[in-house]
């Protein structure tokens, strides 16, 4: 035999969980489900992926939870010198460049994280912003990470029909649904991931970022 | 420098350095199981402490007491659980040196387990363990677990290990948010004797501890009634003809 026969370690593991989020012309669409689940264990059905950053400002992440809490507590920690050093939150624009800078830190080390970040710019405008693990990002209309995104993205794709990057003049990067459409496109978004994806389901937690506010809702999932 | 310190085998991943990191644990604990009840929180733990396949110890106790308010149960390596015993004791202590009247409650412990475990796993040296940490503090029950690579989360029942494949099941079929004592503990019998039926490293010999506003309450080690006479006990190869 070659060496003894033992358990081994992973410093990785793979939560999973599908996060979502839409950029609309005043307000925002984030959404991520509340199964935490370890190879084909489910270790809770009621946890929450979504981080509220700011006022305007949330972060929804899938991938390794210890790694995506250390993350959050990271930008929470960060935000709140910004907000003693500058007397105002952070603008999402900015909180996206921090999530880049934070994520990048760690580029052979990697927080195994996989984040949407969602809210609304300084203009009021809905804004989305999707990462990598190592923190490439870019500035979408919408968005999908986690373990059933390659089945949510494609869905997005053909029902928002988001403007190609390449036209000039520079298209405006919302859609043009209503938000009451966005909010139901994304619980039917996530009913179809969860018939395909095991490692999506139990609970939908939606929050919806608008100018006066923020609003939460829950709805329920697939359990098995 | 110091001549022995530019020996190679001070050098590279496998020195001396490396070789006090846990690379795989030694001698281990089964499943734990911690449930909400009634009035407060209830653990049950075997006293098994397996050596691989061995069973090398049978009165190791893997359930205490943190604090005033809190619970601590440990599944895996019985040395990192002990570590992180002498860890929470420095911790209380320290704490209660400050004579403010404060005392840690289980949010906060099983924050500082989190963040133990964690750190530990960044450096490549994990606490081989899988914690279940509950308690009450100013009428708040809490149960969470956090596991050797720092993931973590609050339930109203959690079991480690094997104890997730098969004592979850029974736990989310039967478990109410106003279960009894005498229920709870009923429920946890059947968890841990389903767990001996299956799990080959647990015995029949076991804790269950209750924490309330009122106190922490370990119980003395004892064991369940079983009954081995099922049929597919009996005869387990039966209908596998041909086979071993």
């Amino acid at each position: 035999m070659a060496s003894k026969q033992h358990a081994n370690w992973s410093p990785y593991d793979n939560n999973g969980g599908t996060c979502v989020a839409i950029a609309g012309a005043d307000y925002c669409v984030i959404a991520a489900d509340t199964r935490m689940s370890s190879g084909y264990n489910i270790l809770t059905r009621d946890y929450s992926k979504i981080c509220k950053l700011a006022d305007k400002c949330l972060l929804a992440s899938s991938g390794f939870q210890a790694d995506v809490r250390a993350l959050q507590k990271v930008l929470t920690a960060r935000h709140l010198i910004y907000q003693h050093q500058h007397n105002k939150q952070m603008s999402c624009p900015a909180m996206g460049q921090l999530l880049s800078n934070t994520l990048y830190y760690k580029r052979f080390f990697p927080y195994y994280a996989f984040n949407v970040l969602g809210g609304l710019d300084e203009k009021g405008q809905g804004c989305v912003f999707t990462y990598d693990a190592v923190g490439s990002y870019e500035r979408v209309v919408y968005s999908t990470q986690g373990s059933g995104s390659t089945l949510i993205m494609p869905v997005l794709d053909n029902k928002l029909k988001a403007p190609s990057p390449l036209i000039l003049p520079a298209k405006d990067a919302v859609t043009p649904l209503i938000e009451s459409e966005a909010v139901d496109l994304v619980k039917d978004v996530f009913a179809s991931a969860v018939e395909r994806d095991i490692y999506t389901g139990d609970r939908l937690e939606i929050v919806v970022v608008k100018p006066d506010g923020i609003r939460r809702e829950f709805i329920e999932l697939r359990k098995d | 420098m110091n001549s022995i310190d530019s020996t190679p085998a001070k050098q590279g991943l496998a020195s001396i350095e490396g070789s006090e990191r846990t690379l795989y644990p030694y001698v281990t604990g089964t499943s734990v199981i911690g449930i909400k009840y009634k009035d407060g929180i209830l653990i049950a733990a075997d006293m098994g402490g397996s050596y691989g396949s061995t069973l090398r110890y049978k009165s190791v106790e893997r359930i205490k007491p943190i604090g005033k308010h809190s619970l601590l149960g440990a599944s895996g390596e019985i040395s990192d659980f002990q570590e992180i015993l002498k860890y929470l004791d420095e911790l209380i202590v320290y704490d209660n040196m400050w004579d403010d009247g404060n005392s840690l409650g289980p949010k906060e412990v099983h924050n500082y387990l989190t963040r133990v475990m964690y750190n530990r796993r960044n450096k490549f040296n994990p606490l081989w363990n899988s914690l279940v940490l509950g308690g009450v503090k100013k009428g708040q029950k809490y149960l969470g677990m956090v596991s050797m690579i720092g993931v973590h989360f609050e339930d109203n029942h959690i079991a480690t290990g094997f104890g997730n494949h098969l004592a979850r099941p029974i736990l989310r079929e039967e478990w109410h948010e106003n279960i009894s004592f005498e229920d709870g503990v009923k429920l946890l019998e059947k968890c841990m004797r389903v767990l001996l039926y299956r799990d080959r490293s647990a015995i029949n010999k076991l804790q269950i501890a209750k924490i309330t506003e009122s106190g922490v309450f370990v119980s003395q080690p004892y064991a369940l009634k079983t009954f081995w006479g099922y049929s597919a006990f009996e005869n387990p190869t039966k209908g596998a003809e041909g086979s071993w």
